[in-house]
């Protein structure tokens, strides 16, 4: 049954827009951008801002746009006199309590509110602030800062929070003037359920939410000469950082990322991929020594840290099923520190790792204490005291703040030569550049899972069926004369739902990848702001494009990797491999009691 | 400072839970008889109720912040409402507790650390002429003055010695 349409009439023009559609989608269809500050479509249509505000003819009031269904007939006016006052006025009384230190907030350039204000061309706030007490400022947690002084209160964080990612670690607290956005009995989010992914930072239309920003500590590392400072990059940031400087959206700018980032200094311009492709053979031998035994099927992926936390704190019946692979980010800290250090000869406690990171919740990985091995390894060699402990990985950058500094440096970033990543440890193929989509993992685990059953390489290594924005996606392959079963979740929201089947002992898989954000690492939390899914499916384009350009599209290819094995692993799963790449996990309470 | 004597046990939350089951706004219902019970919703509880009714912490904490009834902490032994209806506002209740405040070193809404007094802002007790007043544990004190107050509290912190 079709949708019934209705005849209205915008700004004194008759059109047609579908019955029950808001007037902010309505008016949208029409080519106005209605401004709105808490308004998320399907997920947040609470009115809360009241800066949507329309005429409505018959109306008594102006109506919030974003609250009020299309009805037939209706005659809708989005730029009067009226609504230009009113709006003024609304945003004046959210600017009351908000701070007006615009110049070093972390979303400054980026952020709704300021952009608003700036549109609708206000000049004096009229009213006084009315907060008496200021609130404090949530730095529990490694990876996100929370300001509440800069909240406006338009919710649009909690309902990502609960209905996307099913974590639910905000809501709002009290009322009236000291309402504010906040954790159960305001523990702060480094006490709390929240799994680190960053969702509500992408959403949050203010600086309430950014990242716990670490460019002061890069600078000073960069800035000591002592230190051999390493720098690896995810594959997602190639998809997503050229939208900073002019780039459309879904260009990737590898060569240039490599560019900028020997111009700000690092001795190393190394790839994350590399170790994306580690991951693969790591985890691939240990899923198909799993599936033989038939033990942990299915298996579920690690290289998500939000999906993690999100699994220890909610599942902890089912972690014997993650894979015990660390992430690459964490494979490549102890990688660096130890094969590349005693290849090079260097002092491992010379070495500063920073990764540059598509996600909030690698600054959390990062600090486990359980994922750091490197300093063990070197710890009777080298005679190490405790004092002189080092992580795997120093520092985690998010896109955003790497930005910042390339922006800081003065670096031309459009206008750089492409280079490339420096050997060995930049060495990667296609099937670790598309670990930044969601379906990517699985993907390139199957491109070599087939190859070690059946000793002859996967023909069509483009397996569509994981591929793309559905929440759940799921494929079968016969690889052996033995049909495996795969399924595929981003957002944490469809984790569950593999999750809970998964407990229930139904799940009818071998072998899960879970992605904590929506759209996998090109939509994750430390990614350049707007991120929708319009933007999530240029970036993944742009990933499956690097994919087919590059020489070498299977893990088992890379021959860096290769070497690694030769020189110093041995064989996947083997005893250096589990002291140096492997991990585990441990339950959660949600709340720190 | 949970009196561990008069908490519920898991079991007695969990039947108080199966009383309300699959009834709509059922989480203020049963907050209200544990707030009723201990004067104060204890933070354990929470947890048993997130379990039980699988409601995220960060829900419940809401719906306690957001009603003015529920309290976070244990009540202290007496009770002290002032009264700052309109008649005792204008008749120098903020004067009152002004020297509430600094004899006990709390705000409205706290206790204590003695675990002796709470303070609690209420609007009108119903006997204006009197004003201003409050009332300790049911007793009203009317006519108010600051000088008044020390020995009113002395009265209450002697019948514990």
């Amino acid at each position: 049954m079709g949708k019934k349409t209705c005849n209205v009439k915008i700004n004194g023009t008759n059109c047609q827009a579908e019955e029950g559609i808001n007037l902010v989608e309505a008016c949208l269809q029409q080519g106005i951008i209605i401004p709105t500050l808490c308004y998320l479509k399907d997920l947040n249509e609470s009115g809360a801002c009241s800066v949507c505000l329309v005429e409505v003819k018959g109306a008594k009031t102006l109506l919030r746009a974003c609250v009020t269904k299309v009805r037939d007939g209706m005659e809708i006016y989005t730029d009067t006199e009226r609504i230009r006052r009113a709006r003024k006025v609304v945003v004046e009384l959210i600017l009351a309590n908000h701070p007006k230190d615009c110049l070093g907030c972390e979303k400054n350039q980026n952020c709704d509110l300021q952009r608003i204000a700036y549109e609708l061309g206000i000049e004096n706030i009229r009213y006084p602030k009315t907060r008496q007490k200021d609130f404090s400022i949530d730095n529990s947690s490694p990876s996100i800062i929370r300001d509440p002084n800069k909240c406006i209160l338009c919710g649009r964080c909690i309902e990502v929070c609960s209905k996307i990612q099913e974590v639910n670690a905000i809501d709002f607290i009290k009322r009236g003037h000291a309402m504010q956005v906040s954790t159960f009995f305001d523990g702060g989010l480094g006490n709390s359920e929240c799994t680190n992914c960053g969702q509500c930072v992408l959403v949050c239309p203010t600086g309430a939410l950014a990242e716990n920003n670490s460019i002061g500590e890069v600078w000073r590392v960069l800035d000591d000469k002592e230190q051999i400072v390493i720098v690896q990059t995810a594959p997602a940031i190639r998809a997503a950082i050229g939208e900073a400087f002019g780039f459309n959206t879904g260009v990737p700018t590898t060569g240039k990322l490599a560019a900028s980032l020997r111009r700000l200094g690092f001795s190393k311009i190394f790839d994350t991929q590399f170790a994306a492709d580690l991951t693969i053979i790591e985890e691939g031998s240990e899923f198909l020594t799993r599936l033989k035994n038939n033990d942990k099927i299915p298996t579920i992926t690690s290289c998500s840290p939000g999906w993690i936390k999100f699994g220890e704190t909610f599942f902890p019946g089912i972690l014997d099923n993650i894979s015990t692979c660390k992430s690459p980010q964490q494979m490549f800290g102890a990688i660096a520190k130890t094969y590349y250090a005693q290849k090079m000869n260097i002092d491992p406690r010379k070495i500063k790792i920073i990764s540059v990171m598509p996600c909030t919740a690698k600054k959390f990985e990062a600090l486990r204490p359980e994922i750091n091995s490197a300093f063990s390894f070197w710890k009777d060699k080298l005679a190490l005291s405790k004092k002189e402990y080092f992580p795997d990985v120093d520092y985690v950058l998010t896109t955003r703040e790497l930005i910042r500094m390339i922006k800081e440096a003065g670096i031309d970033y459009a206008n750089l030569a492409d280079e490339g990543f420096d050997d060995p440890l930049g060495v990667s193929t296609g099937a670790a550049t598309i670990f930044g989509a969601s379906g990517g993992v699985m993907e390139a685990a199957l491109r070599s899972a087939y190859f070690y059953l059946t000793g002859t390489e996967l023909k069509d290594i483009e397996l569509n069926a994981v591929r793309g924005l559905s929440g759940i996606k799921e494929a079968s392959l016969e690889i052996a004369g033995k049909k495996i079963k795969v399924a595929v979740a981003h957002g944490l929201g469809n984790a569950r739902k593999l999750m809970q089947q998964v407990a229930r002992g139904e799940s009818p898989y071998h072998f899960i990848e879970i992605m904590a954000c929506p759209g996998g690492c090109i939509g994750g939390g430390g990614q350049p702001l707007p991120v929708n899914d319009e933007i999530r499916k240029l970036r993944i384009k742009a990933l499956y494009q690097e994919d087919r350009s590059l020489a070498y599209r299977r893990s088992h290819q890379n021959p860096a990797v290769i070497k690694l094995y030769s020189e110093f692993l041995k064989k996947p799963n083997g005893h250096l491999s589990h002291k140096l790449l492997h991990t585990h996990y441990h339950k959660r309470q949600p709340v720190k009691i | 400072m949970e009196a561990s004597n008069n908490i519920r046990s898991d079991k007695e939350i969990k039947d108080l839970v199966e009383k309300w089951k699959g009834v709509e706004g059922n989480l203020i219902m049963i907050l209200h008889t544990i707030q009723d019970e201990y004067g104060y919703i204890p933070r354990h509880v929470s947890f048993e109720l997130q379990k039980l009714l699988d409601i995220p912490l960060a829900r419940i904490y809401e719906v306690i912040t957001f009603y003015n009834y529920f309290k976070l902490e244990p009540p202290g032994k007496h009770k002290i409402s002032l009264c700052m209806g309109t008649a005792c506002y204008l008749k120098g209740g903020v004067d009152i507790l002004g020297e509430l405040k600094s004899i006990l070193h709390i705000e409205p809404g706290q206790t204590t650390k003695d675990g002796l007094f709470t303070i609690e802002l209420v609007r009108c007790l119903g006997c204006c002429g009197l004003s201003p007043v409050m009332m300790i544990d049911g007793k009203i004190y009317g006519k108010l003055s600051q000088e008044k107050i020390p020995e009113i509290l002395t009265h209450y912190i002697e019948a514990e010695s």
